[in-house]
């Protein structure tokens, strides 16, 4: 779960670390009271969506007087930012984010992740702040210093002071970027974050660090113990439709090929999709409909995918372990019962119950197309998009 | 042989009274695997599916001699019954619980360190050696006995792999599922190890997916340590970058988490790469017939002298 770059700052404010003066507006108006309460003689205007690359689509302006903040606000709140991460569509801006301007010296990088291959929390910097620190790493490796944290004992000074001292810092700085490291390694853990990172963290002119840029996901699984993390969710910066699938207890993402797709289990989702592919066809979507998968269930999946105008076919593909083939079938007879449904669907069942699923199918006199194998499945899938009667 | 459970597995179910526990506790001593109890806090004492209940992990152990459990407490709790039964001296701990803290997995990961115990999980399908010991959710009349190691993330994807090879004639000498999560107990690379040396196993079969390294690590070991087939597949060719495909590990962080990429390594280091999910039993069946003719012919030295 993602939050708004002003919501981490906050989070950050809250355990001591420098952030810069400012506070987040839904209005032009109420962004000039803003830049008046925090005060100084220039500001920057940011536009707060989920996406990364802001700034060079233009969602970052920076203020000489509180009349451009009034019309950067004006400008930004209410128009559709497009950036390198939100595709074609872009995202719709509800609020800007008003800080003081800062006089910068450095720049650098400095995050948290848990790590795969040490399985591990593990904090990462870099002297090349201010870029996209997966460039850095591939470009010049050496440039980007990691340094994992043992979660028996936490990060520990000497380690913070190791980490500041290769990225070129020296004297207090030392110091006072170690204090950094550890209040965001404290946030991070005490938060169950996955990711954080300030880039840049920048020392100012008279040698202080503050964090420029924040961002912040955290563990959808820990939520249920975050409950002050799970308020700051942003439903206006989810597709809505995964929204919808997910209270529905299923997995859906939006893709944009014409063969629906409804599937138990993540893996043998992907592999459909790519078996589509394989066949000339490309997936509308990732749907699993996960374990114990009872008729409404199946019937909302129906629903939402076949809400989606792109979607030719319908390709169902189950392989019951937990889950049952009568109770699939039982779901699809209903999900088709319950609405109009104009598309061709491909069946395929295999697993715990297929006779008692095939016999309800078949017995129903729905007018489906039956697959055995997957193989089978996504090609009668891609034909039926082609248009070819299978 | 087989891997990690057989048998002479003595199995408890940790949250053995839940209802899915119970369900799945039927499921595999019908199918003949030795449950010997449970372990559900403030039950002790009791009986439970003509088992004995214990309060902790230790009595089960010390009153029924288990040494595999398998896990259904819920997310919150799941950590802690891990760690219990590390402690207590469980040797395979199967956790089938699916939403698991990836923090609290951080922190059991650093807890195992010093003792022998294998964790499968979390928000896995289980472990399966056909006709002997089913510590899983798996159905397990799909599963024949027979002489190839599967080692999936996915459950439902093994189940579709284990239909294809069966459809060839091809069995399971022991099938794991590892589970979605991106910090998980048991990764590819030990239970390669297990199966390269595990007499009962003539090939391996490792069913991937985006994320992670997990995969060409395994198959970087296997190039260097392993004699038999190895054969690979990695879900996620049509996945979107950024995105948590269903699995929270199933993501595309960087171009080498792509399905793409970690196939190229993957061949690069000598597996047997299927392209299409369908033909998963088609190049189990090819890599390990071309492997016996191999050994065929150097067992027969007239077939090369002769030349």
């Amino acid at each position: 779960m993602n939050i708004h770059e002003y919501q981490t700052k906050e989070l950050f404010r809250s355990y001591g670390m420098p952030v810069p003066e400012g506070r987040m507006a839904h209005s032009a108006n109420k962004a000039v009271s803003v830049a008046e309460q925090v005060g100084g003689d220039g500001w920057v205007v940011k536009a707060q969506i989920h996406a990364g690359g802001r700034g060079k689509a233009g969602g970052v302006q920076l203020a000489r007087s509180l009349d451009e903040v009034q019309q950067h606000a004006e400008k930004l709140i209410g128009s559709r930012l497009v950036t390198k991460q939100t595709g074609e569509t872009g995202r719709m801006v509800n609020r800007v984010l008003v800080e003081q301007m800062q006089q910068i010296d450095k720049e650098y990088y400095l995050g948290l992740v848990i790590d795969r291959a040490s399985q591990r929390i593990t904090l990462i910097a870099s002297a090349s702040g201010g870029m996209d620190i997966e460039e850095v790493a591939a470009a010049t490796p050496d440039q980007v210093i990691n340094e994992v944290v043992d979660p028996a004992v936490g990060l520990q000074d000497f380690q913070c002071r190791k980490v500041a001292a290769a990225i070129g810092l020296n004297g207090k700085q030392i110091i006072k970027a170690g204090r950094v490291m550890k209040q965001l390694y404290r946030c991070f853990r005490d938060k169950d974050a996955l990711m954080v990172e300030i880039n840049p963290l920048v020392t100012t002119q008279d040698g202080q660090f503050l964090a420029l840029d924040g961002k912040m996901s955290f563990d959808g699984n820990a939520l249920f113990r975050q409950p002050e993390i799970a308020d700051l969710r942003d439903f206006d910066e989810e597709d809505p439709k995964e929204v919808e699938a997910s209270g529905h207890d299923l997995n859906y993402i939006a893709l944009d090929g014409g063969v629906g797709c409804i599937v138990n289990g993540a893996g043998l989702a992907m592999a459909t999709m790519d078996a589509i592919s394989l066949y000339g066809g490309r997936p509308a979507n990732f749907l699993d409909v996960g374990g114990g998968a009872s008729p409404e269930k199946i019937a909302n999946a129906f629903r939402i995918v076949l809400e989606d105008p792109n979607v030719k076919v319908l390709l169902l593909n189950i392989y019951a372990g937990i889950n049952r083939c009568d109770w699939i079938a039982e779901g699809i007879v209903k999900a088709m019962a319950d609405q109009t449904i104009e598309v061709p669907i491909v069946v395929r069942l295999a697993g715990t119950n297929l006779e008692a699923g095939r016999k309800i199918l078949s017995e129903s006199g729905l007018d489906y197309i039956h697959a055995d194998r997957l193989s089978d499945a996504a090609e009668k899938a891609v034909r039926a998009v082609n248009g070819e009667v299978v | 042989m087989s891997i990690l459970v057989n048998k002479d597995s003595r199995v408890i179910f940790q949250g053995f009274t839940g209802q899915h526990a119970t369900f799945h506790a039927q499921e595999a001593i019908r199918m003949g695997t030795n449950v010997v109890g449970g372990v559900t806090p403030g039950k002790g004492g009791e009986t439970h599916i003509d088992r004995p209940v214990f309060d902790t992990v230790k009595d089960a152990v010390a009153e029924t001699g288990a040494d595999v459990s398998v896990v259904f407490v819920p997310p919150p709790f799941s950590a802690d019954a891990i760690m219990e039964a590390i402690e207590a001296g469980i040797e395979v701990i199967v956790v089938i619980t699916d939403g698991v803290p990836v923090q609290d997995m951080v922190r059991v990961k650093r807890y195992l360190i010093g003792h022998d115990a294998i964790i499968i999980g979390p928000n896995t399908a289980g472990v399966i050696t056909p006709e002997e010991c089913k510590v899983g959710i798996m159905p397990a009349h799909i599963y024949p006995k027979g002489r190839i190691g599967l080692v999936s993330r996915s459950g439902t994807l093994n189940y579709e792999a284990v239909e294809q090879m069966s459809e060839l004639g091809l069995g399971i000498s022991t099938s794991i599922s590892i589970g979605g999560d991106p910090v998980n107990g048991c990764d590819f690379l030990t239970l390669m190890k297990q199966f390269a040396d595990d007499p009962e196993t003539d090939a391996v079969l490792m069913i991937g997916e985006i994320g992670g390294s997990q995969e060409v690590d395994a198959a970087t070991w296997a190039k260097a340590h392993m004699d038999k087939p190895l054969i690979g597949f990695i879900a996620g060719a049509t996945a979107p970058p950024g995105r948590t495909m269903g699995h929270a590990g199933a993501i595309i962080s960087g171009e080498s988490d792509t399905a793409q990429a970690k196939m190229r390594r993957l061949d690069e280091l000598g597996v047997s790469v299927v392209q299409n999910a369908a033909e998963i039993g088609q190049t189990v069946l090819q890599s390990v017939n071309g492997r016996s003719n191999e050994r065929d012919e150097a067992a027969n030295p007239s077939c090369v002298s002769s030349v």
